[in-house]
């Protein structure tokens, strides 16, 4: 028993592999099970997932702490927006080819300004960039519509393969966007992942634990933390521009600071710590606030006051509290 | 010529409100090294609770002129909530990552904006009576309520009030030290935790002042205090994170940028304010006369 403890506290991945692909199993059974409000509300959640996963490579990979990044969720669901609008077919491929070179390009930009700070001084800048962005949106009203935002139609899936109109079109567009999304979920997944592990991934966590010691190695810092930066934003940008048709229509709300600080929120949830956090934070954040906002016109105060308790109690979140749990009823196992 | 007055009048009105505000952010972030993302929360505390003192005043007949001490009254309140808050929610914090710090500062945020929905309702609460016991004054050709003036001379006594007590005091003293080195302070027999604790109520103090005599000119609503914390973060950003005459001059750029703003390219106007937030940033990110 302790041998194999052991072996599992080794560094082999296929434990991991395996429960993940249990989770996996259980995620594809989700719409035979449950209704068509439950499938929407955990798209709504794996979307979620993917933004405070990008976004926990800058605060849990690279120590970064930005707080804009309302702006690049934003960007995703407005570029999808003004594609629906102006330009040819109701596509998500199409919204996707489009929107992310768009997202990309623009992360890379705002990055490359704001990784010239650290702390408290690259937050700020996180946030006034993004508010630059939010009161354009807000006050470009003739483009952006204004605070009534813009509609997005019901997009037609795998290159126009499958189109949703008719009585029914409404369920089967969940259920087919919900293995949709869950496909680019595990690609997104699957990419940080790499990322996270590879060369450039220890890289960035050196660079958090010790700058000076990372400089003196000879890395690059700032270019470090701008490729990650680039990353994390276009990743977030991904999870707008699949949470726009879902959604049906974009506001400024989404670009909005307070907006960034859901996402922030959302990783601490599940714990920036750990990779898996994230997805964790995303899907429970979503469950939270959905039920928090149905059950109670003060939703706004329980969320706060799970965040307090949160920061004060449980500040390596869900996953982390879980995983020290286990730690230690390992360590007891091993001990007797 | 009176319009150009009018419209100078009224950027003084906006920046002594501005400055309430971002003193009090700037005060705490100096002193305790702590971004205050509640800070816009608890300037809109101070508005309703100034309006709904005033409306409870008006409905029990008091003399109008006595409701001119609500404004204080409005302020002490926030101050006190302040005093709670610091000990109970922010101190456990100090010596973590400023992350967490960030994050219970905007629990707080969520937690006060909802508090006031919960207390106040969603509709808006107004004090414009204490507007109206006031004459309307003649500048020029025009027409300004005299209660504008009135706000701006609170703001310059609040400043010169704030930057005697800072300078010129024996507590100011306390202060800068800890803010300079809180263990070194705190070795010479300082009692930092209530050189902390008066800090942030000061901080409080202001914004809710800020809040309070702003409430008359226009109703308190849902919302105020989260919009009003971004415009005060470009403040203190554009003068310095923890400077008082970075907070004053910051004061002062943003609402005579804002009003020519809204007077000239109306589209522009807050992109411009944070586009001068960020170019400041990335020339001298410790702001015009920061030393953070």
């Amino acid at each position: 028993m302790v041998a194999q403890v052991q072996v599992l506290r080794g560094r082999s991945a296929l434990p991991l592999a395996a429960a993940a692909a249990a989770v996996l199993m259980v995620l594809i059974l989700v719409p035979s099970y449950f209704d068509t409000y439950q499938v929407q509300l955990l798209i709504y959640g794996l979307i979620a997932a993917i933004a405070a996963l990008g976004f926990n490579l800058l605060l849990g990979y690279t120590g970064l702490l930005s707080f804009g990044h309302s702006a690049y969720f934003g960007v995703g669901a407005y570029t999808v927006a003004f594609v629906a609008e102006h330009l040819g077919p109701h596509s998500m491929e199409f919204y996707l080819l489009v929107g992310i070179p768009i997202v990309a390009v623009t992360s890379a930009l705002f990055g490359y300004i704001c990784v010239r700070h650290t702390q408290i001084f690259f937050g700020i800048l996180t946030l006034a960039i993004s508010q630059v962005i939010y009161s354009l949106a807000m006050k470009l009203y003739w483009v952006t519509g204004g605070s009534d935002g813009l509609r997005v139609p019901r997009p037609a899936l795998l290159f126009g393969a499958l189109s949703f109109s008719g009585p029914h079109g409404f369920q089967q567009f969940i259920t087919l966007y919900y293995y949709y999304v869950l496909a680019i979920s595990v690609v997104c997944v699957l990419l940080l992942w790499v990322i996270v592990h590879s060369p450039f991934g220890k890289a960035l966590q050196g660079i958090r634990d010790n700058e000076v010691r990372a400089r003196f190695l000879g890395l690059r810092i700032r270019r470090f933390r701008w490729i990650s930066f680039f990353v994390s934003g276009t990743f977030t940008g991904v999870a707008g521009i699949l949470w726009v048709p879902l959604n049906g229509l974009t506001t400024p709300d989404v670009l909005y600071w307070t907006y960034s600080g859901e996402i922030v929120f959302t990783a601490l949830l599940g714990g920036f710590r750990n990779f898996t956090g994230p997805i964790v934070g995303g899907i429970v954040f979503t469950y939270l606030k959905t039920y928090a906002v149905a059950s109670t016109e003060y939703w706004q105060l329980l969320l706060g006051v799970v965040l307090v308790t949160l920061v004060l109690v449980l500040p390596t979140g869900i996953v982390g509290a879980m995983s020290r749990a286990g730690q230690r009823l390992r360590q007891r196992r091993g001990a007797t | 010529m009176a319009i150009l007055t009018i419209q100078i009048l009224n950027s003084l009105l906006y920046a002594s409100v501005l400055f309430l505000i971002a003193a009090g952010l700037s005060l705490i972030f100096g002193v305790m090294r702590i971004v205050n993302l509640a800070h816009g929360s608890l300037y809109a505390v101070g508005a309703y609770v100034t309006a709904w003192l005033v409306g409870r005043g008006i409905a029990l007949g008091v003399p109008l002129g006595w409701l001119f001490l609500m404004l204080p009254v409005g302020a002490l309140v926030v101050a006190l909530i302040g005093i709670v808050i610091e000990p109970l929610l922010l101190r456990p914090f100090y010596t973590r990552a400023e992350e967490y710090q960030l994050l219970v500062t905007f629990g707080l945020l969520q937690i006060l904006e909802d508090l006031m929905r919960l207390i106040w309702g969603g509709t808006p609460l107004s004090a414009d009576t204490l507007m109206d016991v006031l004459p309307i004054i003649r500048i020029g050709g025009l027409y300004y309520p005299a209660y504008n003036l009135v706000v701006i001379g609170v703001g310059v006594v609040a400043a010169v009030m704030l930057w005697a007590a800072i300078y010129h005091t024996k507590f100011g003293v306390m202060l800068r030290a800890t803010s300079q080195d809180r263990r070194m302070a705190s070795a010479l027999g300082l009692n930092v935790g209530l050189v902390y604790v008066v800090a942030f109520g000061i901080g409080c103090f202001m914004a809710g002042l800020g809040g309070a005599i702003v409430v008359p000119t226009q109703a308190a609503v849902l919302g105020m205090g989260v919009d009003a914390l971004v415009i005060a973060f470009v403040v203190v950003v554009i003068g310095g994170l923890g400077s008082l005459k970075g907070a004053l001059v910051g004061a002062v750029v943003v609402s005579f940028v804002r009003t020519a703003g809204i007077q000239f390219f109306p589209e522009l106007e807050l992109a411009v304010l944070y586009l001068i937030a960020a170019g400041v940033l990335l020339v001298r990110p410790t702001g015009l006369f920061g030393t953070a």
